[in-house]
């Protein structure tokens, strides 16, 4: 299936991040970031905590300011302009560790609230929508449910097909498993998977490495706000260049 | 040679100060102070119009001119010839005098009524969430009237205590209720009687001293000795010893009807009584739903697990459920201290001379200082404020949980 | 007996035990007796106490209810009547009720215009209160109700409250029109139209239908008085609030140091002496020669207080939400005002509703201080006029006991439905 996936690829530049700086106060958390993501890629982001991961993603789609560097997505520069943060934001997908559903909707609500208040889109036809990539995560029958009454799992699906209701062009996984019970990640996975399988180009913050496996053209590892390694998965898992990528690789393989 | 390759810097587009994050906020703080500086601006301008058109100023002289009127309950030196300045101080001696009792008393009506509502009596029980109900549910105006009223018209006036066939006695021969205040015997500090009081401080300083010893004893040697009596011990006898040694310096005044009033003892007026009482019987219902709130947010199963390490019940209370429902209790007690401050403000209804009543009320009405007068008294209340959140932020901070 | 093993683990049941009742002292009135008032020593001289002092409060209470006049003209003939016996001379309130709920200026034939205000209150407010199981569409009156009430409570023509109402459905269709183009135009655009209709119902609000007895705002008083300032200040001061809390909240410095300040201020001063404000101080800032009714000066200052409050609870709502829940709305492309008014603000609010009805109760208890500023309030009644007449000069308690017990009716009722609220809210889909 890798090959498949690779196949998909095209040479267009979805993300291309140049000489990316962040710092909180003093502290230096990202830095020089380079990054091309091509439409199509799925990008695995591995790394110890702390090393700047979630944030790299998180300044993409500007939930998170960059001070030095340039951002470009889909042709456009992320500026400290609003309607071009907004722009980026919508074609941007992004699913949090910890779901961020609105509890005070319900499931076709959270779904149809951005395309209709950001995209316009008439009512029905929002919910139209929703329902077809509820169908997609599976789960079409809780559309009327509220989030406090399904699972972790569930709810994560729920937050995925609500991305997609916003027809995003890339989508950003921050953990989308880690606070999820272990019997709940195969279904996440799974819906991720699909989505791969399907050209999206995705950016993905997690430690499911069976998963990088499977779908990533490419895996990154950093540490200490730097990109320390980058490589195809088969390379990366059985032949890591880095002491730190070995390290790293012991600890979270080694049992 | 790296090249930087920063956000490119555009020109200068009027449409950015809206539109573009760095300058947006800059523009609706802008926006934000030139409306507030056009409302100070009319309001000051207005302000100077009204002055001039009823030709005064803002100046506070009136301060050091003589007040001209009489407070009956005064902790400081003050007559009718003391300036305004004096009236307020009085006053705010005053507000304090009574903020401070009603704070003490209500603290006290409000642990007892907060614990007696989770006892398992259920009689008891439902009798105090009677009391809380009632006295949450009205206005601290309407109990400090009633009160007040009580004291007023239906307490006996003092000719009532006279003659060998009274209408009225006194409780324990020294204590007498009157329409005009409660008339209590009051201590005279004779030559010596500094000697009693230094013992008896030393001896608070003694038991806590001693206290400190018994668990130190406890956590070097595992001993346990008693706690309660000893402390009652040192706590009394040495000052009872002490005031026979100096031939028993202090005495008692005891109120006394001469003619139509009473003389000597100590007058308590009967708006302070009123107002006291009033607000710590109301303040004590809400500092009752604190304590019992507190109580209950330590989960049961801090006590189970207590109890499951073989502690007994006083124990538990002491070392485990206490120290924890008072981080709950104890912020909100604070804010029901600063209302009660904020409601003896109120003492304007029944007359008695705080603050409110003396700067913002006789003083406002004689000079016409109106906005000097109604600034000093807002200024003073926001001290007391400020100062209380202060103490407040000190006590929160000393024992917020250590979290990661 | 040999083929009893003793030793041996394994058993099998092969008749189940009926259910049997407990030992006969441990049910029913003896029991609930024995565990829930005589369970301990100290207990039990608890409970003696307890009786004892309901004893006393019902010894001291019931005959003088029971006991109670309500038929006389003054305190004198109370008293001829009881002949020394005790009793409550509840006359004054079938003499003097009207007073103590309408003041004594309100024109006696118009009684029942406040009275059917106060009973379309009810329906006014339920569609709020019970959100839940009532119809939407019913909050269509509480949306005509303040005009309403305005119209009927202070008289004059119709036509203004209409024309005003008109214009505040105006300028909701203008926001509703002008929504998708941004919150900003909306607010500018709804604000305009509504300034517009304002005008308009200015110029031509001279034309006389459905004309009521006009009444003054100074001739209000008595409960009634309460009541209003209760509603309006309550209601003014929510939206008031909830911007303090949203400015508190906020990254620009100078917006949040303006909240800070004013919240701080009034949370930090008495309420007596913001109403000695409006009484002495406020007129000195207005342009010289406008005469505002003292009642509207009064409501402004109320206002102002229950805001700084209000806008604590709020922020304590806003507190509690989440970061999760403001990154997952800009992530979606949604801008700032969208953010909170789809996604913060009704989370926020749910979580403050009990600490505003709070507020709300503390606030119209608060409302008896305007008789200290010579209003007359169910209280200012009392104190002034009714206890200053030479007929009921003296009877204390069965005034106070009715205002304290009208108060206690409606602040007991309002926090019991804040409690059952609050309970609904906690096993709402959570």
């Amino acid at each position: 299936m890798a090959e498949t996936a690779q196949m998909q690829v095209s040479d267009e530049i979805a993300i291309r991040i140049e000489n990316m700086n962040k710092w909180y106060g003093t502290f230096h958390v990202l830095r020089d970031i380079d990054l091309s993501v091509h439409r199509g890629e799925r990008i695995v982001i591995a790394g110890p905590s702390g090393s700047g991961k979630s944030t790299l993603i998180r300044c993409i789609n500007a939930l998170e300011e960059h001070q030095k560097g340039r951002i470009e997505v889909d042709g456009t520069v992320l500026s400290s302009d609003i309607k071009n943060i907004d722009k980026i934001r919508s074609e941007v997908g992004m699913v949090f560790q910890h779901f961020n559903l609105f509890p005070h909707l319900t499931i076709l609500e959270n779904c149809t609230l951005a395309p209709i208040w950001v995209r316009k889109i008439p009512k029905r036809q929002a919910e139209e929508t929703a329902m077809h990539f509820l169908e997609k995560v599976k789960i079409p029958e809780q559309a009327d449910k509220y989030p406090g009454q399904l699972s972790g799992g569930q709810q994560q699906r729920v937050a995925i097909a609500r991305s997609l209701c916003m027809k995003p062009r890339i989508m950003l996984f921050d953990e989308p498993t880690s606070a999820l019970d272990p019997e709940m990640i195969k279904e996440v996975l799974d819906t991720m998977v699909s989505l791969a399988e399907e050209g999206m180009t995705m950016l993905c913050v997690t430690h499911e490495m069976g998963f990088a496996r499977q779908v990533a053209n490419r895996v990154i590892f950093m540490d200490q706000g730097q990109i320390v390694e980058q490589n195809e998965p088969e390379e990366f898992f059985n032949n890591p260049k880095s002491d730190r990528t070995k390290l790293f690789l012991s600890q979270i393989l080694g049992h | 040679m790296t090249t930087l390759t920063d956000p490119p810097q555009e020109s200068f587009r009027p449409s950015m100060l809206l539109n573009d994050t760095r300058y947006r906020s800059y523009t609706f703080q802008f926006i934000a102070l030139i409306v507030l500086i056009s409302i100070i601006a009319y309001l000051g301008y207005n302000l100077v119009l009204n002055l001039r058109a009823a030709g005064l100023n803002i100046s506070y002289e009136f301060l050091g001119e003589p007040a001209g009127y009489d407070i009956n309950q005064t902790l400081v030196e003050y007559t009718s010839r003391s300036s305004h300045l004096t009236a307020a101080i009085v006053g705010i001696l005053n507000t304090l005098l009574v903020a401070f009792l009603a704070c003490a008393t209500a603290t006290i009506f409000g642990v007892i009524a907060g614990v007696l509502r989770l006892s398992n009596n259920w009689l008891v029980r439902k009798l105090m969430a009677g009391y809380v109900e009632a006295f949450r549910n009205v206005p601290v105006l309407i109990w400090i009237i009633i009160i007040f009223t009580i004291m007023t018209a239906v307490l006996p006036a003092p000719r009532a205590f006279r003659g060998e066939d009274a209408d009225a006695s006194m409780i324990l021969g020294s204590i007498a209720f009157t329409n005009r205040g409660v008339y209590v015997p009051m201590p005279i500090w004779g030559p010596g009687s500094m000697v009693v009081v230094v013992t008896f401080i030393l001896s608070i300083v003694g038991v806590f001293a001693y206290r400190a010893y018994a668990k130190k004893l406890l956590f070097d040697t595992g001993k346990l000795l008693p706690m309660g009596w000893p402390s009652l011990a040192i706590l009394f006898v040495p000052s009872i010893l002490m005031f026979f040694i100096m031939g028993q310096p202090i005495s008692l005044d005891y109120p006394e009807l001469g003619g139509f009033n009473f003389s000597g003892g100590l007058q308590i007026g009967a708006p302070l009584i009123a107002l006291w009482f009033a607000l710590s019987i109301y303040t004590g219902a809400f500092i009752a739903e604190n304590v019992r709130a507190g109580i209950l947010a330590v989960s049961k199963g801090q006590t189970e697990a207590a109890a499951s390490l073989g502690l007994r019940p006083r124990r538990i209370m002491n070392l485990v459920i206490l120290p924890q429902a008072l981080r709950v209790i104890i912020p909100p007690l604070i804010s029901q201290y600063l209302n009660i401050t904020k409601n003896s403000s109120l003492a304007i209804a029944v007359g008695y001379a705080d603050i409110t009543a003396t700067l913002g009320g006789i003083t406002l009405n004689q000079t016409g200082r109106a906005i000097e007068c109604v600034l000093l008294l807002m200024l003073f209340y926001l001290l007391i404020s400020l100062g209380i959140s202060a103490v407040m932020n000190v006590y929160n901070n000393a024992v917020r949980l250590k979290e990661r | 007996m040999s083929d009893t093993h003793a030793e041996s683990v394994a058993y099998v049941r092969d008749t189940m035990l009926p259910e049997t009742p407990p030992p006969a002292a441990e049910t029913g009135v003896t029991k609930w007796m024995k565990q829930n008032l005589f369970a301990t020593i100290p207990n039990s001289v608890l409970t003696v106490a307890a009786i004892v002092v309901i004893y006393f409060l019902l010894a001291a209470t019931l005959p003088w209810i029971l006991n109670g006049i309500w038929n006389a003209t003054s305190i004198r003939e109370c008293r001829e009547i009881l002949e020394g016996a005790t009793g409550g001379c509840f006359a004054v309130l079938s003499d003097r009720w009207n007073q103590l709920l309408f003041g004594f200026k309100y024109p006696s034939t118009e009684y029942w215009r406040p009275a059917l205000a106060f009973l379309l209150l009810f329906v006014a407010a339920a569609p709020v209160m019970f959100f839940k199981y009532l119809p939407r569409q019913l909050l269509l009156f509480t949306g005509v109700y303040p005009f309403l009430a305005f119209w009927l409570i202070w008289g004059g023509s119709i036509v203004p409250p209409l024309l005003l109402l008109l214009g505040f459905v105006a300028a909701y269709v203008a926001f509703k029109a002008l929504e998708k183009r941004g919150f900003g135009v909306a607010a500018l655009g709804g604000l305009g139209v509504l300034i517009v209709a304002i005008i308009l119902a200015g110029s031509i609000g001279k034309i006389e239908v459905l004309r009521l007895e006009q009444v003054q705002s100074r001739d209000m008083g008595g409960f009634m008085l309460n009541m209003i300032l209760g509603t309006v200040c309550v209601s003014l001061s929510i939206p008031i609030g909830i911007a303090l809390a949203l400015g508190r909240q906020s990254d620009m410095p100078i917006i949040k140091w303006i909240c800070v300040v004013f919240i701080e201020f009034i949370r930090g001063v008495p309420l007596i002496t913001l109403l000695f404000v409006a009484n002495v101080v406020l007129a000195y800032f207005l342009p010289p020669g406008t005469t505002f009714d003292l009642i509207i000066r009064v409501i402004i200052m109320i206002t102002a207080f229950a805001s700084a409050y209000i806008a604590e609870v709020i922020r304590g709502g806003l507190a509690a939400l989440p970061r999760g829940q403001y990154e997952a709305g800009d992530s979606l492309g949604l801008d700032y005002a969208q953010a909170m008014r789809l996604i913060i603000l009704p989370q926020a609010l749910k979580i403050s509703i009990p600490g505003i009805v709070n507020v709300a109760v503390g606030l119209f208890k608060d409302t008896t201080l305007v008789s200290v500023i010579s209003m007359f309030d169910l209280v200012g009644m009392i104190r002034g006029p009714i206890l200053a007449s030479t007929d009921w000069n003296g009877v204390y308690w069965e005034l106070f006991g009715f205002a304290a017990l009208l108060f206690f009716v409606v602040c007991y009722g309002v926090s019991q439905y804040s409690q059952w609220l609050e309970r609904e809210l906690n096993t709402d889909h959570r």
